[in-house]
């Protein structure tokens, strides 16, 4: 017969199974879409518990996505008002203002019944290149370049996964056969990608002395698309820690307030 | 468990509520005063914690359905609109989807705890088949919450799981078709399934509500049962729920929040699949379709079994067979503490239920499959041969006189408790 438990190895064992039980649930991660041996993990100014993004980064990001990755893909869930709210690149209202005016943006219908055209408020919505998936597969060899909103969450491994794809281009092994108009990316599922090699060192003009690489290029673009999928990563971190702290205070509490009532019993 | 009334109505509203709805008289008798076995261990904190997250769903739910837009060229945008224009949205929805993993991790341990212990004996017999239902019906409104995201895993699993309706077709020919037609509102899965879904998903949660009232009501009838699975006999054998049970229940509860918000606030989808983050798309199906983790292992045993109909049934019974658990268990002895070849079957049986899991995250081919088949042959034949067998000749290990007995640790049929516990009563 047991002669004394302590409620302390009670609650051990009940904390050890509950963590077993989740880390169980590690082990059986969904498939990757990617090849997993390919992506590896970057330091992100975000990703730690603490993390906030990198505003420097996230605006290089803008540019590089504006210049380069908006030809073809869209960002319909981001409005340009975001870009200046607190946790984003935080452009001044001025430059969202300028950056807004940039797209030209569908409007109406007017007075007379007709659609017209204006450029863009802070309050619109970032302008995809196409009209619809079929008008992109037209123009561009059959292949649908997906909006990214929110890619960096759909991809196992994230902006990882960004990054890996956009830096893994490589000369095809001989024996692979590589389909007209597709580039070789093992990090692509399959390998084979319609999109061509989207970036090259010195494209994008950085004016904050950043070097102009393709590894900070593919760095600073998935962490902007971090932001589009994630605009709330800060908000949520701050809220967390501030969360965190009171609930282990109320625990150590309940903890203490238990202890005391339970000691009027053996047990 | 039926025990005297010791309320006393103090005011003249409370004399006056107390000959015509005696609702403090109830809260007092069975929240506060409500004889509880005095050696409950942690495990036991799972009652209390899943009613939290039951509030924690249906306070979220409920803010979120006032943003969310059933449409199928609509819904996924507005989720997204949630988690970026809605005031706290992305908090309320991260708490709703992260809400339903700890539910379901909640609510597993608290089912191997009674099996464990051995809960479902009689007289809790429909006390567990309660929770059977309770348990059916957190999978379907969790599948249907699953659903309303509206990325490409909730589309190919609604057309998935609405599917094996049509395996009815090797009954009677025609009649799957016909149901799952008639459950999809068209010829296919589109925007009219995606309005019953989102209709059921905020009836059904109202259904556990009622169906939890009769669950803790049949628990009152006879009261907890505890590690011993010794009845309470005296007094000593027992305290009130109210300070000590609400008490190491909160602490409890606030352990296990702290491992929700940290999902919520430091991994929030780390226990979902990236791919429900592309809008459902019917003309393109991702390359592995795969359930929410709560669903793994019953999905392993969907897939184990080559027929389709027979899979259908397997997985049907999977968890339909857990209703029967009170007589398929031959043994007298409640806790599996004083079974011990019961003992290492237990173990055997949740390695194999967590290994099925594994499974069922993994493509159905190879050696995948071929575990996936022992595994439910496993399953299968814990409920059905070796929990009626078993019982027949195992022979129970010494057990205490008593619950005070175990506590304080005299030997079966020990002597009388010492005189500190003779007052748990007293506050």
């Amino acid at each position: 017969m047991r002669k004394f438990v302590s409620p302390a190895r009670n609650l051990a064992f009940g904390l050890a199974g509950t963590f077993l039980f989740a880390a169980a649930l590690v082990v059986a991660p969904p498939q990757a879409v990617g090849k997993a041996d390919q992506i590896k993990a970057q330091s992100w100014s975000f990703s730690a518990p603490f993390g906030m993004y990198d505003r420097g980064q996230l605006q290089r990001g803008y540019k590089v996505y504006k210049q380069v990755c908006a030809a073809c893909h869209g960002l319909r869930l981001v409005r340009f008002r975001n870009l200046g709210e607190p946790g984003g690149p935080e452009f001044s209202a001025a430059a969202v203002k300028a950056l807004a005016a940039e797209a030209e943006v569908q409007d109406g219908p007017n007075d007379d019944g007709e659609m017209f055209t204006r450029s863009g408020r802070p309050s619109d919505a970032f302008v995809s290149p196409f009209a619809n998936v079929n008008a992109a597969r037209a123009a561009n060899n059959g292949a649908y370049p997906p909006d990214l909103s929110v890619m960096a969450k759909a991809r196992v491994g994230g902006p990882d996964y960004l990054y890996a794809l956009l830096t893994g281009y490589k000369k095809a092994p001989g024996d692979m056969k590589v389909g007209e108009g597709m580039s070789y990316n093992p990090v692509f599922t399959g390998g084979q990608i319609a999109m061509a090699s989207p970036l090259d060192a010195d494209s994008v003009e950085y004016t904050d002395g950043t070097p102009q690489i393709l590894e900070n290029y593919a760095k600073d673009v998935s962490a902007f698309l971090m932001w589009t999928a994630e605009p709330k990563l800060e908000e949520r971190h701050k809220l967390g820690f501030r969360f965190m702290i009171y609930l282990f205070i109320l625990a150590g509490f309940l903890y203490m307030a238990k202890r005391r009532v339970w000691a009027r019993l053996k047990h | 468990m039926a025990h005297a009334s010791s309320y006393k109505p103090n005011t003249a509203i409370a004399k006056w509520f107390d000959v015509r709805l005696p609702i403090m008289r109830l809260m007092h008798d069975q929240l506060q005063d409500f004889p509880t076995p005095r050696n409950l261990n942690y495990l036991w904190t799972f009652g209390g914690i899943l009613t939290f997250f039951l509030v924690v769903q249906l306070a979220t739910g409920i803010v979120l359905a006032m943003h969310y837009v059933p449409h199928e060229s609509m819904a996924f945008d507005s989720v997204e609109r949630i988690m970026r224009d809605v005031n706290w949205g992305w908090l309320l929805r991260y708490m709703h989807s992260n809400g339903a993993s700890m539910f379901f991790l909640a609510v597993y341990i608290h089912i191997a705890r009674g099996m464990y212990y051995g809960s479902y004996k009689a007289p809790r017999e429909v006390l567990w088949v309660l929770g059977v239902f309770l348990f059916l019906a957190m999978m379907a409104t969790a599948f249907m919450g699953y659903s309303l995201v509206w990325g490409q895993m909730s589309f190919w699993a609604v057309t998935v799981i609405t599917n094996l309706f049509s395996s009815l077709d090797s009954i009677v020919p025609g009649l799957g078709t016909t149901v799952v037609q008639w459950i999809w509102g068209g010829f296919a899965v589109g925007g009219p399934t995606l309005t019953r879904l989102f209709s059921l998903h905020y009836l059904l949660p109202f259904v556990i509500v009622g169906l939890v009232i009769l669950h803790i009501w049949a628990l009152h009838v006879p009261g907890n049962n505890n590690p011993t699975g010794i009845d309470i006999k005296t007094k000593s054998d027992a305290v009130p729920f109210h300070p000590y049970y609400t008490l190491k229940d909160a602490y409890a509860l606030c352990l296990f929040v702290i491992l929700f918000m940290g999902f919520v606030f430091y991994a929030p989808n780390f226990l979902g699949d990236p791919v429900n983050y592309e809008q459902a798309d019917p003309l393109q199906t991702p390359p592995h379709i795969v359930p929410e983790w709560y669903f793994l292992p019953f999905y392993a045993i969907l897939r184990a079994i080559p027929d389709k109909l027979f899979g259908v049934i397997a997985f049907a019974g999977s968890i339909g067979l857990l209703a029967f658990l009170p007589w398929l268990d031959t043994s007298k002895v409640r806790s599996t503490r004083y079974r011990p070849i019961y003992k290492w079957f237990f173990a055997l049986f949740i390695i194999v239920v967590l290994a099925l899991g594994y499974l069922g995250a993994k493509p159905a081919e190879g050696v995948y499959l071929l575990f996936s088949r022992i595994g439910t042959a496993l399953y299968f034949g814990h409920l059905l041969v070796v929990l009626p067998v078993l019982g027949w000749f195992e022979k129970p290990s010494a057990m205490p006189g008593s619950i005070t007995d175990d506590v304080l640790g005299k030997g079966s049929g020990g002597s009388r408790p010492s005189a500190a516990s003779a007052s748990p009563g007293r506050r």
